[in-house]
């Protein structure tokens, strides 16, 4: 079965020219970093080391963010007992970067059991971030015993439905879903149809070559359903987005980075600031992967994406903690 | 003499009765409690039992012993856990026959069942 789902992962299935060696290339598993940049369609990578040999044009980027992801607050566990000093890590990772940042996307599990004070320590340590403001979608942890209602006072004003909307920057439209409400028994993440008629008319009227960043929690594709790593009905969200040149989709929940293009979509997951997670199939199951503490930092991350200049191009930048 | 070698029987014969009588209530009392078909344990992302039958009546503890917090919820409804963060605990007492699909609502792929006689 993992062999299976390995092929599925690394096929070249829609003939887009990312080959398994291509998409290894530009797989970059936690502990490691890779720079992409997609232009026309065309992926290509360097590891971070060679990233001084790239000229300035290469660099040049009209809009820079930065995505973090399961942060967690609240886990004490073996795995990481100081989430809260690994996020203000990420937070020193941001801050320290050569272009800074105009926001921060949060891709959920903001806390580790929907505790008010959990949410309230992550919202001081980002506090001393550069850049002020964050957009956050919630992950399961968050919404647990009260089906969002908390997560929905607290970061939801002005969205839509459980949590989801959208905003522009600098000519890039940013969408955030909720993949993590109204769970089947047996089943993945869910979008819903509500959330899935409003995507449709949200993006309806933009220009074709609008470049697009979708962030959710759960992947929305299929990383490992084995374990729940992918979402039901994101087939239907991403056939509202084929007409567009350029969407990329941030995800986290599966704490290790891990990309894939497929037509005119790139698809990231990004690193946790709290704990790692195993690699699909490759543990009994998807729980707290444990490493020795003085390599802790080095599978824990954020992810700088950056617009680079020209309509079909968006640069996705892992680095770790370490 | 007769009659004291008569109390001594009488006394052997006691605690030969008190031996057998203990005995046999500790070989009875595992089919009285049924200790192990009362509990589930969630581990490594899975319910175990997967399967758990139990006669009606019967109450029925889930234990978390992942790292990770789980819930236990009845796909039809007939019960809810709140959260269970590690070594945590939920029962919940069958009173009617059935079966009980359930899963965890933060990782809908953990299903398991409860059938009730």
């Amino acid at each position: 079965m993992v062999g299976k789902m390995k092929d599925e992962l690394l096929h070249d299935h829609n003939h887009d020219g990312i080959d398994r060696r291509g998409f290894l290339k530009c797989m970059a598993w936690a502990g490691t970093g890779a720079f992409c940049v997609i232009r026309g369609g065309v992926l290509s990578s360097y590891s971070l080391s060679r990233m001084r040999e790239m000229s300035p044009k290469e660099m040049a980027s009209e809009l820079s963010f930065v995505q973090i992801s399961d942060s967690h607050m609240g886990f004490n566990k073996l795995a990481n007992p100081d989430v809260a000093g690994t996020l203000k890590a990420a937070v020193e990772k941001i801050n320290g970067l050569s272009v800074a940042p105009e926001f921060i996307l949060h891709t959920g599990d903001i806390s580790h059991l929907s505790k008010p004070e959990e949410f309230d320590t992550v919202d001081q340590i980002l506090k001393d971030a550069r850049a002020k403001d964050v957009f956050y979608v919630p992950g399961e942890h968050d919404v647990l015993n009260d089906d969002g209602k908390q997560f929905l006072e607290r970061y939801g004003k002005g969205s839509k439905g459980a949590g989801w909307y959208s905003f522009d920057k600098k000519g890039v439209h940013f969408v955030g879903l909720v993949n993590v409400l109204n769970l089947k028994a047996g089943g993945l993440g869910t979008l819903g149809h509500e959330q899935l008629e409003w995507l449709e008319d949200d993006v309806k009227h933009l220009k074709h070559s609008t470049p697009i960043v979708v962030f959710a929690h759960i992947p929305l594709w299929s990383v490992y359903p084995e374990w729940g790593w992918g979402t039901e009905d994101s087939a239907q969200a991403l056939s509202y987005l084929k007409k567009f040149g350029s969407v990329t989709v941030l995800n986290g929940h599966i704490h290790q980075t891990m990309q894939k293009v497929e037509g005119n979509v790139t698809f990231h997951t990004a690193a946790s600031t709290a704990f790692p997670q195993p690699q699909p199939g490759k543990a009994d199951s998807p729980g707290p992967m444990k490493v020795p503490a003085e390599q802790l930092r080095s599978v824990l991350g954020i992810t700088d994406v950056n617009s680079v200049q020209g309509p079909h191009a968006l640069a996705v930048v892992d680095s770790t903690l370490a | 003499m007769r009659r004291s070698v008569f109390i001594a029987v009488l006394g052997v014969a006691t605690i030969l009765g008190i031996v057998a009588l203990a005995a046999s209530a500790r070989y009875s009392a595992p089919a009285q409690q049924k200790p192990e078909a009362t509990e589930v344990k969630i581990d490594n992302f899975s319910f175990g039992p997967g399967a758990l039958t139990v006669p009606v009546g019967t109450m029925v503890t889930w234990t978390n012993r992942d790292d990770i917090p789980h819930t236990v919820v009845s796909t039809d409804g007939a019960f809810k856990s709140k959260v269970l963060d590690t070594d945590e605990k939920f029962s919940f007492t069958f009173a009617k026959a059935g079966t009980y699909p359930y899963f965890c609502s933060i990782h809908p792929k953990m299903t398991a069942k409860v059938i009730v006689q």
